[in-house]
């Protein structure tokens, strides 16, 4: 506790100090006190060593974040956040803070990640295992950095980026998701911490998914998580974040923001797989996943593409979006999202057709088990000047058992009358037949009703990666256990 | 291999099977006939134990086993298959995939190693050539969009796959080409030793032209009320079911 004393003095001095002298540099505390407060804030951006238009940015969130009212439209049921009662900043652990060997980790942790056959290096790397400098990953991951470098690719956490690249930053950040967007991603623009930033110059291709680099780091991610991605004229990305092993967390709150720029003929694909720790069978513990991912094809003939397999997390909210600016520019939607136990989850997305012949897909795959709620939310919006626009929506609810619910609300406004806007939803239930074929055949439960529902899921999850749809394919299995007979 | 004694199963709380009594040896082909609901596809899922059949009285002995008590799974391991009067579809689910999971889970249960996509596919591709099954069948969703005839041939691959011990097929016949009721003949007739046995549940004498049975029994009103050999067949061809019929009622 007397660490907590001496931060709390620290950042009374700091904030006494900028109002007389400005910042001193040196702060040694590794954890600001509890609590959320301008001089936290301050305190975040000092540590970060930011200059001050980030600062002054930050600031202005917060005081708008302190004005805004919860998000409360979402099918989703919580006590009142006490966001006093939370840390905003702590150093990364130190490697020696973790267990010393595997022997130390959660045994059902690593039952998981034996199922989604992980190799043991990496599980240590997962579950924080400290392990030596020359790791194999470590020179891997320098490698790729090395060959990116070449091309002129930028990937770094955004802190970094801010140091280096200020102008891209500052050009960028908040474009697509303003500080004051929502109350979640407002509070993310406060006091993020880091995240990741990529810029892909003009023409390059990127020549690797930007995953296995981004999977050795995917134990450090963090609890308001910044990303920004920038694909400059006919260039080309393809992101995965997150991790099929399951990923625990002290911190409640996860407000994630990610932007992403898409100019002239420029493609991004985005590859979420989000593996939260969703709390126990009775929804004790499990984190808050309030997410704000946005797209934005700024130019011509650009392409965004999200796909997400949303398995974790006690409760989700989060509605990747596509604003379709430039003409002829793609907007897609892939997603499954499984709930099982007391989870809840109100996912989807938004496409803002502005541009001319835009087109849009969503192809939305909820799976409802346990006692667990689900709700599809999608917004498909046609201004007036987006003639020829498209979009096409396939929506189907898969319930397992009958104490679940799936609840499906698509929003369309159209003001262009050559647009055309489809939406097609189902909801059934897991069919006996189909699971007593599979049993007569000498598939147990279990293993039916994951072949039944990755059958359910396929054309979601055939547009992963390849070396990750085969791990995404036996979370969708691992998730549901449990949830039949 | 099969002992049914006094079997009373009931279905939604009404009764179906009222006593069937029926006796399988080792090697032995056994058709079952009968009037339409007269339980026969009751009968099979009683045997392979589907939710929702419940047993309310008497027992079933599998190689000296009480097969009653084994979950479904556990049966098929244990070498019982049957062929599905109606096959059900699984979206998604590419047919090889399902193939490889099935061969792979009866394995488990009889202690044999799993076989690797690529060992699979070869022990796969052997199989559909012998059965005249397309390429474009095993790629396809499981059962998905393919033709009656071709649900029923898929039936047969998998029980050509699974080796079983006890193989029930339910009207596997039903709706099939000559040819292809030849080429399902071929594969239940290639299965046929002594230590596997055969029951055929059908509505035509002509099936059992090419499988030609040790017994046949007929089944009405929930219970085998007579057997005898392969000319019963012919008999009930000419005559129908209506002397069983009037006479169990
Ligand atoms: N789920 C169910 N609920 C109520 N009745 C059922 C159910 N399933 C079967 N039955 C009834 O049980 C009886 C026997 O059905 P079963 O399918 O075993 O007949 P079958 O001998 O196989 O007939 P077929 O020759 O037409 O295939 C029928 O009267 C049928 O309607
Ligand atoms: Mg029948």
């Amino acid at each position: 506790m007397a660490a907590h004393v001496d931060t709390v003095e620290q950042v009374r001095t700091v904030a006494d100090q900028k109002y007389k002298y400005g910042f001193v540099t040196d702060i040694e505390a590794d954890t600001a006190p509890k609590g959320l407060s301008e001089d936290i804030v301050r305190f975040i951006s000092q540590k970060k060593n930011e200059p001050e238009w980030l600062l002054e940015w930050r600031l202005k969130a917060y005081r708008h974040w302190l004005t805004m009212p919860e998000p409360e439209w979402a099918h989703v049921a919580f006590p009142p956040l006490d966001y006093q009662d939370a840390y905003y900043y702590s150093a990364p652990k130190s490697k020696t803070d973790g267990p010393k060997s595997l022997d130390e980790v959660d045994p059902e942790l690593l039952k998981t990640y034996e199922k989604l056959g992980i190799p043991l290096k990496e599980q240590e790397m997962l579950a924080g295992v400290a392990v030596d400098a020359v790791f194999d990953s470590v020179s891997v991951a320098t490698t790729f950095k090395g060959k990116l470098e070449e091309q002129g690719i930028i990937f770094c956490p955004i802190s970094e980026a801010v140091q280096n690249h200020p102008e891209l930053v500052r050009k960028y950040l908040g474009s697509v998701v303003p500080a004051a967007d929502n109350k979640h991603a407002c509070l993310n623009s406060a006091v993020f911490t880091d995240g990741s930033f990529v810029y892909i110059p003009k023409g390059v291709r990127c020549p690797m998914e930007l995953s296995t680099y981004f999977r050795i780091n995917a134990a450090n991610t963090g609890q308001f998580e910044r990303t920004l991605i920038i694909a400059d004229a006919g260039s080309h990305v393809s992101y995965l974040e997150g991790c099929t092993a399951p990923m625990r967390d002290e911190n409640q709150l996860h407000a994630a923001v990610v932007e992403l720029v898409a100019l002239d003929d420029a493609e991004i694909k985005y590859s979420t797989v989000q593996n939260w720790y969703p709390g126990d069978e009775n929804g004790v513990g499990g984190i808050y996943n309030f997410v704000t991912k946005r797209g934005a094809c700024r130019g011509r003939n650009s392409k965004i593409s999200w796909t997400q397999v949303e398995t974790g997390s006690a409760i989700t909210w989060k509605y990747p979006s596509c604003i379709l600016q430039g003409d002829n520019s793609v907007g897609e939607f892939y997603s499954v999202a499984i709930t099982n136990n007391m989870q809840q989850a109100d996912t989807g997305t938004k496409m803002i057709h502005l541009g001319k012949n835009t087109r849009s897909r969503i192809v939305s795959k909820g799976i409802s088990a346990g006692r667990s709620q689900q709700t599809y939310r999608g917004l498909v919006k046609v201004s007036t000047k987006a003639s020829g626009a498209r979009n096409h929506t396939q929506c189907d609810s898969l319930l397992i058992g009958d104490r679940c619910g799936a609840h499906t609300v698509p929003y369309i406004e159209s003001r262009n009358r050559s647009a055309i806007v489809e939406h097609e939803a189902t909801t059934s239930k897991i069919s006996e037949d189909q699971l007593f074929y599979c049993r007569q055949r000498g598939i147990s439960q279990e293993d039916a009703v994951a072949l039944v529902v990755n059958g359910f899921c396929r054309e979601v999850l055939q547009q992963l990666p390849m070396e990750f749809a085969v791990e995404a394919q036996k979370l969708v299995g691992i998730s549901l256990e449990g949830s039949v007979g | 291999m099969l002992e049914i004694k006094n079997l009373h199963a009931t279905v939604g709380g009404k009764g179906i099977l009222k006593g069937l009594d029926l006796k399988v040896g080792a090697g032995e082909v056994h058709a079952i006939m009968g009037p339409n609901g007269s339980g026969k596809s009751t009968l099979s899922y009683v045997l392979s134990g589907r939710d929702g059949y419940d047993v309310t009285e008497g027992e079933v002995l599998y190689q000296g086993k009480n097969l009653l008590d084994m979950e479904p799974e556990a049966r098929a391991g244990a070498g019982v298959f049957l062929a599905f009067q109606y096959p059900v579809e699984i979206p998604g689910v590419p047919n090889t995939t399902f193939l490889r999971e099935a061969v792979n889970a009866v394995r488990k249960f009889r202690g044999e190693p799993t076989l690797d996509p690529m060992a699979f596919l070869k022990l796969l591709r052997i199989k559909i050539k012998e059965l005249g099954i397309t390429d474009d069948l095993i790629k396809r969703a499981v059962n998905v969009g393919f033709s009656g005839g071709e649900k029923k041939r898929n039936e047969i691959l998998q029980m050509a796959l699974l080796d079983p011990a006890l193989a029930i097929l339910d009207e596997t016949d039903s709706g099939l080409d000559i040819d292809a009721l030849k080429t399902v003949a071929d594969g239940v007739n290639a299965l046929r030793a002594p230590d596997r046995s055969v029951l055929v549940i059908t509505h035509y004498q002509r099936l059992l032209d090419y499988i030609v049975p040790d017994h046949v029994h007929v089944l009405a009103h929930g219970r085998i009320v007579r057997s005898g050999g392969k000319e019963l067949a012919q008999e009930l061809e000419k005559t129908g079911y209506a002397a069983f019929t009037g006479q169990a009622a």
